[in-house]
């Protein structure tokens, strides 16, 4: 494979993003001039947020307090014996405080958001994870809150619509595009450009313009280091694979970021394919897209000949997203991250696997990837290790599952 | 910079308003809102009904700086079919009928990149196209099109904001061309209005750090706001109000009514009547 060439050509992965915001010819800042001075001003607060031990002092106590990290590494035994193959680890990011990995950088972001004197926050969400984590740390440190959700998803979520309102944060239903994650993001840009004194956007994912993808990495990357730390405990040794389910991208890079110079460790980053790639209905951008502007940054995208966005599709609102983090985008054309998709009917199958054999009831996000774990482990050898992240936990999605199944709740 | 000499039509029409001792009208219209033909119409004859210079956006599906006016004529536009070459097919018929009104392409960036920088500098200087406003392109990425733009020969004109300070406006003006576009209030197109008194300290404050005309836009709904900003800036942009008669006039297809046209032009002109008495 060409794969171990391209490795040799540079020192490290684990550098980017340059002082522009780059990864390789993706990222950069691809914003309205409303925006730049204030995006520049995040950049600069965050720079001095990491020079500053007594900001991250203060977010690991959080964050061992309040989501409640380290969490678990996994030994998933009964799907380790049922696929016959690899052992399967399971990083259990499901079971922080509010149900998934997004409080990583919600609580991040917030802090700096203080740092800055800011006294409003918005932010945009698709499954409702990243609204519920940002509507917690604002209830935690008394901000007000909105958060933008598109009406298709404030439909196929309302669990997590609800949380967001208990929380005290107001949800604003999206009507414009199809109502999902990317017309969320749309509407809480159109927010942030009217609101810039006082605001702080918390946006969700690795995605956005600089500083957002690296600092939203760096927010997640306690994942990855995490695992290494367990993964050493557990087995002596790095994994051989890491797995994690991309939208956006955020729990994946959280995870491999901290391995990405370890050669011996193979990572698979899996895209929602939604009914199949063939069918033009997924929301897989690196296996179906091409490279583009859009939110802030220059990554792959689904788009038209015209370089218009195209609709997603996918049954996992969190994935649901026509484009995905520049960093990833780089990892792909570098080779160093295999970028592979599950359908929605394996990703529906998976759910239920887990649900059944681990007593496990996963998110639909992380079934993508667990999908994909379904795939490899059987022919793997009983000593390669899988670690996958299991991002976040499904009971959001159960309505969502059982009318897929034809089932009345 | 070995930047090839533009077009000349946009300090031609400034310099002309200055003789004229008044300040330029600037509309602003999505190509192919509500659909192709019609939209022809309506920009053929802008100029007599009083446009000195003319926006064109260039469709997109994710307006992100736009408020919902012009958000609802871009999907128009693109359900009528508009793509970037058709846009250009338009300006080049305009063309084929006025050789002095200039025209600025405005948008965002994808639909550029899409087609191709190179190739889109090049139709677009070759179709009559004279300057370039794309929203989401800051100085930070002036590589990507800014400079190649003006090394085309097009003008790169760019938005300046009430958050752009003293201290950030050199880096704004550098290689801004043609003129400012002074966006009037922190926010979207067409949502709320700035105070007069609020612009005239703005324009000033530009005015101090280049001798670029100014126009100013961004909430301007009536013939007499448009009065009084060209009278304090050099022109005055008005889009999503002329945008909205659109939307007021086509049917749940998006079908124009057989007045569309002239209602269009008729608000045009209302809105020009204060500039030339």
């Amino acid at each position: 494979m060409g794969r171990g060439v391209t490795m040799k050509q540079v020192n490290t992965f684990r550098e980017g993003p340059n002082e522009n915001g780059h990864f390789g010819m993706f990222g950069g800042r691809f914003v309205a001039e409303t925006l730049m001075p204030l995006i520049l001003a995040v950049e600069q607060a965050y720079d001095a947020a990491q020079n500053d031990p007594s900001f991250q002092a203060e977010l690991d106590d959080y964050l061992k307090h309040y989501a409640g990290r380290p969490s678990p590494l996994y030994f998933a035994r009964r799907l380790t014996e049922h696929f016959g193959g690899a052992k399967v680890y399971f990083k259990r990011d499901e079971l922080n405080h509010t149900g998934s990995h997004k409080i990583n950088n919600t609580l991040g972001q917030i802090l700096l958001a203080r740092r800055m004197k800011k006294t409003r926050i918005i932010a945009e969400t698709g499954a409702g994870q990243h609204g519920v984590a940002t509507a917690t740390v604002c209830a935690l440190f008394d901000l007000p809150c909105v958060v933008y959700m598109g009406t298709t998803d404030i439909e196929r979520q309302q669990p997590n619509v609800f949380r967001m309102r208990l929380l005290g944060a107001e949800v604003v239903p999206v009507t414009s595009g199809t109502g999902t994650l990317k017309d969320a993001m749309n509407e809480a840009l159109r927010d942030w450009v009217a609101n810039v004194e006082s605001t702080f956007y918390i946006i969700g994912t690795a995605a956005g313009p600089h500083p957002y993808p690296a600092m939203v990495r760096n927010f997640q990357s306690v994942i990855g280091r995490e695992a290494r730390e367990q993964m050493m405990e557990a087995e002596g040794r790095l994994p051989d694979s890491l797995v994690a389910c991309i939208g956006g991208g955020s729990n994946a890079i959280g995870l491999f970021h901290p391995f990405l110079d370890d050669p011996s460790v193979r990572m698979y980053g899996v895209e929602a394919a939604g009914h199949g790639i063939e069918t033009g209905a997924h929301a897989a951008s690196l296996t179906g897209g091409r490279p583009g502007v859009l939110h802030g940054n220059r990554t792959y995208l689904l788009q038209n000949d015209d370089g218009q966005i195209l609709d997603a599709h996918s049954i996992s609102a969190g994935l649901d997203y026509p484009g995905i983090g520049p960093e990833h985008s780089w990892l792909h054309e570098s080779g160093r991250v295999d970028y592979v998709s599950a359908t929605d009917v394996e990703a529906l199958d998976a759910f239920q696997l887990c649900s059944r054999m681990e007593g496990i009831i996963p998110a639909l996000e992380p079934s993508h990837a667990l999908a994909y774990v379904s795939k490899i482990a059987p022919d793997l050898p009983k000593d390669h290790i899988i670690c996958m992240n299991m991002c976040g936990r499904g009971d959001k999605d159960i309505f969502t599952v059982a009318e897929a199944l034809g089932t009345e709740i | 910079m070995t930047a090839a000499t533009d077009s000349g039509r946009i300090e031609k029409r400034f310099a002309a308003l200055k003789a004229a001792g008044r300040g330029g009208f600037v509309t602003f219209l999505t190509a192919g809102d509500p659909d192709h033909e019609t939209f022809e119409k309506i920009l053929l004859g802008l100029p007599d009904a009083g446009a000195d210079l003319i926006e064109i956006g260039m469709p997109f599906s994710d307006p992100m700086a736009d408020g919902p006016a012009i958000q609802a004529s871009s999907l128009r536009a693109l359900k009528a079919g508009a793509n970037m070459g058709r846009t250009l097919e338009l300006v080049r018929s305009f063309r084929a009928h006025d050789g002095d009104t200039p025209i600025i392409l405005m948008g965002y960036y994808n639909p550029i990149y899409s087609y191709g920088v190179d190739a889109f500098l090049k139709d677009a200087r070759e179709a009559g196209v004279d300057g370039l406003i794309v929203v989401d392109l800051p100085p930070e990425e002036d590589a990507e099109l800014c400079v190649p733009a003006l090394q085309a020969g097009l003008n790169f004109i760019r938005l300046a904001t009430p958050t752009t300070d003293d201290e950030r406006l050199p880096t704004v003006l550098k290689n801004t061309s043609g003129f400012v576009y002074y966006v009037s209030v922190l926010g979207i197109t067409g949502t709320k209005s700035a105070a007069e008194v609020e612009i005239r300290d703005a324009v000033e404050r530009l005015q101090r750090h280049t001798a670029l005309p100014v126009a100013v836009g961004f909430g301007i709904r009536t013939a007499e706001t448009v009065r009084e900003i060209a009278s304090t800036a050099d022109a005055a942009v008005v889009g999503s109000a002329i945008v909205d008669r659109i939307a007021a006039d086509v049917d749940e297809n998006g079908r124009p009514s057989a007045k569309l046209v002239e209602t269009v032009h008729k608000y045009v002109r209302e809105l020009a009547s204060g500039l030339r008495s």
